[in-house]
């Protein structure tokens, strides 16, 4: 007797279907990338974050509109610029000479190959540094626990692009995903403080990260700066809420970490000295 | 002349004919316009990305038009047997390599124009803003590089029987070069002899393709490029191009055509 086809394939189909049904309950255990909201951790798993270096590099590329060494270019693997520049630091002239990675040329193909080459140091300025924007969303989406994306993003759309709102969320879609991170407590503060001019509600994130920073082993050993940034945050806040004895305090704890002691001493003097002047005013006033 | 028109005309509408460029356009203009669509914190101005992921996809669209295009010509020719009455009329075997050659370029350029104007009308309708003269250097230089590209997968088809090997063979070498070729001088100053000397010869002999590509310039708004540079760049294809024509003939005029 011989079997039609389609009784075959029905057969098989109903097999496949009844083995489904049993096995899907286990199948959703074994693994819990079904179970992401994230589309990029369904398709690749851990795998992704591999992708999220490089996704966060390209926004480094852009913010150079291009100028940047290969793997071939010996350069040394410092600080990003989109990093630095968030941290609020501006390239000095030693720095653009180190940035000079590509030297003098080697030959006449490469004298030549230049003329068609980005060889220029530049930044992104006046507003386009909004392009340096889809590379950080993808960052984050490949791996959403990568703090640097958050934090950067953020401080380019707070700082340069003037969307404080979409900073924030950016930042509290970070803290969802990693409700331990002081630098996105700090960023989020530094947003209240220079953004919202809230003073209160940026101490009490800052108070906050302040507290997940000591709560951090490897914070505490490794990551000085972050203490510094902080406690000198929280002092130029109390200093211009006239809450002196605080701002005194933050100075002086943020003194214990600082590579330049001397230049925060300054600026406890000058607030002693304010408070001097206050304290001698009634008296020192004409009758 | 005329015999190598009429064979390059022959190789313009098998491009047309065939589904390659079309499966490409498509798949690039997908692409495109689906990378377009993604809003990144509800900024519509950003494109950039979009502008480098088209340019990419053209890029890699062009390169496996030109190669797959002219890898299959003599051998399908001689495959058919249609290289014999061909060869039999008074056309002589260099018209024969010429005209394939100019065949394959000009469908190829008829191509990247097309990819091109797709280009200019995504990313000027996001950023309002038209820059041509880049445009048609970018677009020059391009097809200028994919002649050099052209003539070396037509003598590879020489040398190899098979289409397919000759089209991997070419399409790994030209990335190879793209990706690799403007860093063997730093590379060989990193090795010790006789390493040093083989890259750097390798360096010296290969053609510099990585000097046509203009997409950062485009991407990232960079002007124009010195017109002279683009000229001494054209002269410089050219002379690639004649080469590795030139060794195709001297491979082709003796070969024996049955297969």
């Amino acid at each position: 007797m011989k079997a039609s086809p389609y009784l075959v394939l029905v057969l098989v189909l109903t097999v496949c279907f009844t083995l489904a049904t049993g096995i899907e309950p286990r199948a959703s255990t074994w693994s819990d990338r079904a179970k992401s909201n994230n589309v990029f951790s369904m398709l690749f798993g851990d795998g992704r974050r591999l992708f999220a270096n490089q996704f966060f590099t390209m926004a480094d590329v852009y913010f150079h509109s291009g100028y940047y060494p290969s793997v071939f270019d010996l350069r040394e693997e410092g600080q990003k610029e989109i990093v630095a520049e968030s941290h609020g630091h501006t390239d000095s002239p030693e720095d653009e000479i180190k940035e000079d990675f590509l030297g003098k040329p080697k030959d006449w193909i490469d004298r030549f190959g230049r003329h068609f080459r980005i060889t220029k140091h530049t930044h992104l300025e006046h507003g386009n540094e909004r392009e340096i924007l889809p590379w950080l969303r993808l960052a984050a989406d490949m791996d959403p626990q990568k703090i640097e994306t958050y934090t950067v993003g953020s401080f380019f759309m707070r700082t340069h692009l003037n969307r404080p709102r979409e900073a924030e969320a950016f930042l509290r879609e970070g803290l969802r995903n990693n409700p331990d991170s002081y630098e996105i407590l700090f960023e989020l503060g530094r947003l209240y403080d220079e953004s919202d001019r809230d003073p209160g509600r940026a101490r009490d994130v800052w108070q906050l990260a302040l507290y997940r920073w000591s709560k951090d082993p490897e914070a505490v050993k490794d990551d000085k700066l972050a203490f510094e940034e902080i406690t000198v945050h929280l002092a130029q806040l109390e200093r211009g809420a006239g809450n002196w004895p605080q701002a005194i305090n933050w100075f002086q704890a943020a003194q214990k970490v600082s590579p330049d002691p001397n230049a925060l001493q300054q600026r406890i003097d000058e607030i002693k000295k304010t408070m001097a002047a206050q304290t001698n005013a009634p008296s020192a006033a004409p009758y | 002349m005329n015999t190598i028109w009429a064979l390059a005309g022959v190789v313009i509408k098998e491009l047309y004919r065939r589904k390659d460029f079309y499966v490409l356009f498509v798949l690039t203009a997908l692409i495109t316009i689906a990378a377009g669509m993604v809003n990144f914190f509800h900024d519509p101005k950003i494109v950039r990305y979009v502008k480098d992921i088209c340019l990419l996809l053209i890029w890699v669209s062009a390169l496996l038009i030109a190669i797959i295009t002219t890898a299959r010509q003599i051998p399908a020719e001689r495959e058919s047997r249609t290289i014999f009455p061909l060869l039999a009329k008074p056309v002589t075997r260099w018209q024969f390599i010429l005209g394939k050659f100019l065949g394959c370029w000009l469908a190829t350029g008829m191509a990247l124009l097309v990819f091109y104007v797709f280009f200019a009308i995504i990313t000027g309708s996001r950023e309002q803003n038209w820059p041509w003269l880049t445009y048609l250097q970018a677009i020059w230089l391009q097809w200028a590089m994919l002649a050099v590209v052209i003539a070396l997968s037509l003598c590879g088809s020489i040398i190899s029987a098979a289409p397919s090997s000759t089209t991997t063979i070419c399409f790994i070498a030209v990335a190879g070069i793209l990706l690799v070729g403007g860093h063997l001088n730093t590379v060989a100053l990193h090795q010790s002899q006789p390493l040093q000397t083989i890259f750097y010869t390798i360096y010296f002999l290969i053609p510099h393709l990585e000097w046509f590509d203009l997409r950062d310039r485009v991407v990232y708004d960079w002007g124009l490029v010195d017109w002279l540079d683009c000229v001494l760049a054209t002269l410089y294809a050219a002379a690639y191009t004649g080469l590795f024509l030139l060794l195709t003939w001297l491979g082709f005029r003796r070969k024996s055509l049955n297969t």
